[in-house]
């Protein structure tokens, strides 16, 4: 393609594409909400294009951004991607890559959840690069994400920093018609030159680098083609402007429009929240007595501005938390402005909580834990199975990695007494044991702590959309991978007991489960790993590769709810007119396991081939 | 020409796909186009929400009271995402029963139809599109599924909207 093209793109997509027009070679991720697609466009854009681009879904965010950043060191073009959480692990590499610099150019896209709706906090990205000293780029629509990739990348290469590229859950989940264009071709082979006081630098070479990294943040903050853009006003509104950035300015500048006020009243767009122009600073300084700053999700052009003048997150105008949703900025301006309050509609609230898919293997594990071990502590992670708390199967939910941590802690927390300990049993997918999981089991073996560690593994990343894991064998561009095996990992650890199961045999689990109780607790015990197997029920071949049941509720149903409240599956819901349950035969995969559940033996099934 | 959709359903009944023929529909037809959906934890079968504006809009999402369509997926979803609706807005639901909207038995259609549940989706499509209450005529909207339909879901997607437009008539 060498002519420009309108394609409808998400903005992840959108992102994808930026990043390979820009002539990226490199481009690496962790998966998570809402970041999750921009390395698999990547990866799509690249194939379609021809584009000579190595793509890795890496272990974690830190070993993405320390591939990618090789890559730049070698003088080429290179992009890493994540979720704004992800930033928290790669955080070690990207605090330093700011005072050691890149070489080619870097591009970081950090992408922030305000609300939030699928994250455990809603932190911003942008002030952890105003920490960092990265300056970042905030886009508020999928068009100007990939625009911003290229422009990150080219003042990442005149300046020899990273550039962050800050993307909101609004502006990545959005869909829009982007053009799309021929590709940048660089040709730069690899050319790593050594530079030990740079890339390696030893705390004496730390200061004048430090040095080295304030002289660029000032120059681009005196540089003018990153300087917020003006809308002008006609004078209706004398000494007030509108300062917004990210998706907030597209929102705000939909309601002045309709308002009929776009073009009455002074309206900035923020394009890049660190560094903030100095000129623009001192001209908000002179020029206006009343300035609101709209943006997401912490006041970091708020700060910058330092001026007690300024309304917004820290004077109260704005709310300070949560997302800012039209509904939230609209009365914001009709105070700031001195409009009529608009009469709005209330939402009701109310609506259906996410639940594990109907035979999804992860119930049938879950059931096992808390019906064999019903006073035991259930620490968990991040993936599907959260929504085991749903169960009452996840009593903790932390951050990657840390059901394992928190399992070895509350077990020496009890144990401290000297007394009776609780059964403690702990729960990670596989995806998340690769992630932050194995140097925690290693340190809870070595520790001699004794609890119960369930891998569930379902051979995916089910809740970001299905990336493989390293033991799948496959990477993000469909090659083979060379495979790690999560059974060999457990075994290096040294935990004493280690079981392969299906969880859908639920009597036999349980039994596992309760023999591993019994190594936790022998003399000799420790961590008893069991690593329960089960594929993902979205994985179309895992599905039909699994006997289905044809199922029926008896007579015998005596509408106690059990198999309701205590394994929810989907499938089933209370018949109100018999008092019975009923299984919705367009959501039951046949899986067979809630025969198990029934106390009255009221479910039943029967062997059925696949037509 | 500027119209706001809402598509309301429950994580897995393609909520996703609607909005995105919708927007691809825009698009062929000449029209700015901006929308909004739910991915991550919600998509396992929790209430979702998608938004496409269609005209020259800025922010892809919808204020409360503004939304001049609604597609339901799931007739309990009314209650929750009936605020984003306009007083005279046109409402399209899934379901069997009755009310002050245009109703669709899309579930049972499909099964007359020998088409999956998940197709109910199209032949709500289907059905608002027959009753021209959308800014897209069948027949671009058939083009867009016929297009950007994966080729082994093609047949089946298209029957489930011609289903839907039959139903309207
Ligand atoms: S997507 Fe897969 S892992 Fe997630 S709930 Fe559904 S079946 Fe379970
Ligand atoms: S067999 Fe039972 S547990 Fe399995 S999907 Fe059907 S209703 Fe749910």
């Amino acid at each position: 393609m060498t002519k420009t093209q309108q394609r409808i793109l998400m903005g992840n997509e959108a992102l994808g594409r930026g990043i390979v027009e820009a002539g990226v070679t490199m481009a690496a991720s962790y998966p998570g909400t809402p970041a999750s697609e921009i390395l698999a466009a990547v990866v799509t854009f690249a194939k379609e294009t021809g584009a000579d681009l190595y793509a890795e879904w890496s272990v974690n965010e830190k070993v993405a951004f320390e591939v990618a950043l090789a890559n730049s060191m070698c003088g080429r073009r290179s992009a890493v991607s994540m979720k704004q959480v992800g930033l928290n692990v790669a955080s070690d590499p990207f605090m330093r890559a700011a005072y050691l610099g890149v070489k080619g150019g870097l591009v970081v896209i950090a992408a922030d959840d305000p609300g939030p709706h699928s994250s455990q906090t809603e932190q911003d990205s942008r002030f952890f690069a105003m920490f960092a000293k990265v300056p970042v780029l905030d886009p508020s629509s999928p068009r100007e994400a990939k625009d911003m990739v290229a422009q990150a990348l080219e003042l990442s290469e005149r300046y020899g920093l990273p550039v962050m590229v800050r993307p909101t859950t609004r502006v990545c989940h959005a869909r829009q018609n982007v053009p799309c264009g021929p590709l940048l071709r660089l040709n730069r082979p690899a050319r790593f030159d050594k530079d030990p006081r740079r890339w390696c630098a030893t705390p004496v070479f730390v200061l004048s680098l430090h040095r080295e990294l304030n002289d660029k943040i000032d120059k681009i903050a005196g540089a003018p083609e990153f300087a917020p853009q003006l809308t002008a006003g006609d004078g209706s509104y004398p000494g007030a402007c509108v300062i917004a950035s990210g998706v907030a300015f597209a929102h705000t500048g939909d309601w002045l429009e309709e308002l009929g006020l776009l073009g009455r009243v002074d309206f900035f767009q923020v394009t890049m929240p660190y560094p903030l122009n100095r000129d623009f600073i001192h001209q908000v300084k002179i020029r206006y007595q009343q300035v609101l700053v709209i943006e997401e999700t912490y006041p970091v052009i708020e700060l910058q501005l330092a001026d007690a003048r300024v309304q917004g997150r820290t004077s109260g105008l704005v709310p300070r938390e949560g997302e800012l949703t039209p509904d939230v900025i609209r009365p914001v301006l009709e105070s700031f402005l001195k409009l009529p309050a608009r009469v709005v509609p209330v939402p009701a609230g109310g609506g259906d909580r996410p639940t594990l898919c109907a035979g999804c293997g992860h119930r049938a594990a879950f059931y096992a834990i808390k019906t064999a071990f019903p006073g035991g502590i259930f620490p968990s992670d991040i993936g599907c199975y959260t929504l085991g708390l749903n169960l009452g199967a996840v009593d903790t939910c932390h951050c990657m990695g840390a059901g394992i941590s928190q399992a070895a802690g509350f077990y020496r927390a009890y144990a401290a007494g000297g007394g009776e300990f609780p059964t403690i049993v702990a729960t990670i997918g596989d995806s998340t044991f690769f992630h932050a999981g194995v140097p925690a089991l290693f340190n809870a073996v070595f520790h001699q702590a004794r609890f119960i560690l369930v891998i569930l593994d379902n051979a995916t990343t089910a809740m970001t959309g299905h990336q493989p894991t390293p033991q799948a064998g496959c990477t993000a561009t469909g090659e083979a991978g060379h495979p790690v095996f999560i059974p060999d990992l457990v075994r290096a650890s040294g935990a004493g007991f280690i079981k392969e199961a299906d969880p859908y045999d639920l009597p036999a689990f349980m039994d596992l489960l309760r023999s591993a109780d019994a190594y936790c607790r022998s003399p000799a015990g420790g961590v008893a790993v069991v690593i329960a197997k089960h594929p993902c029920l979205l994985d179309r071949e895992a599905r039909q590769g699994q006997p289905v049941y044809s199922m029926a509720v008896t007579e015998a149903c005596t509408g106690c709810r059990h198999c309701l409240d205590d394994f929810e599956c989907p499938a089933l819901s209370l018949d109100e007119t018999d008092g019975r349950v009923v299984i919705d035969g367009g959501r039951c995969v046949g899986c067979g396991v809630c025969v198990h559940v029934c106390p009255e033996g009221a479910i039943t099934a029967a062997k059925e081939g696949r037509p | 020409m500027k119209q706001q959709i809402i598509v309301s359903g429950l994580g897995g009944q393609g909520a996703l796909t609607l909005t995105r023929l919708l927007a691809e529909a825009a698009a062929a037809a000449g029209l700015p186009v901006i929308t909004s959906e739910t991915h991550g934890m919600a998509q396992r079968g929790g209430t979702v929400i998608s938004m496409i504006k269609v005209g020259p809009f800025r922010g892809p999402l919808i204020p409360a009271g503004e939304a001049d369509r609604g597609l339901f997926l799931h007739l309990k979803n009314l209650a929750v995402h009936r605020f984003y609706l306009r007083e005279d807005a046109a409402v399209f639901i899934n379901t069997a029963l009755s009310g002050d909207y245009l109703s669709v038995d899309a579930r049972s259609l499909a099964a007359a139809h020998g088409l999956p549940p998940v197709a109910a989706n199209l032949i709500l499509l289907g059905f608002a599109a027959g009753k021209g209450g959308l800014f897209a005529g069948p027949d671009l909207l058939a083009e867009m599924i016929a297009a950007k339909t994966p080729e082994r879901f093609r047949e089946a997607s298209l029957k489930a909207f011609q289903a839907g437009l039959a139903a309207a008539a």
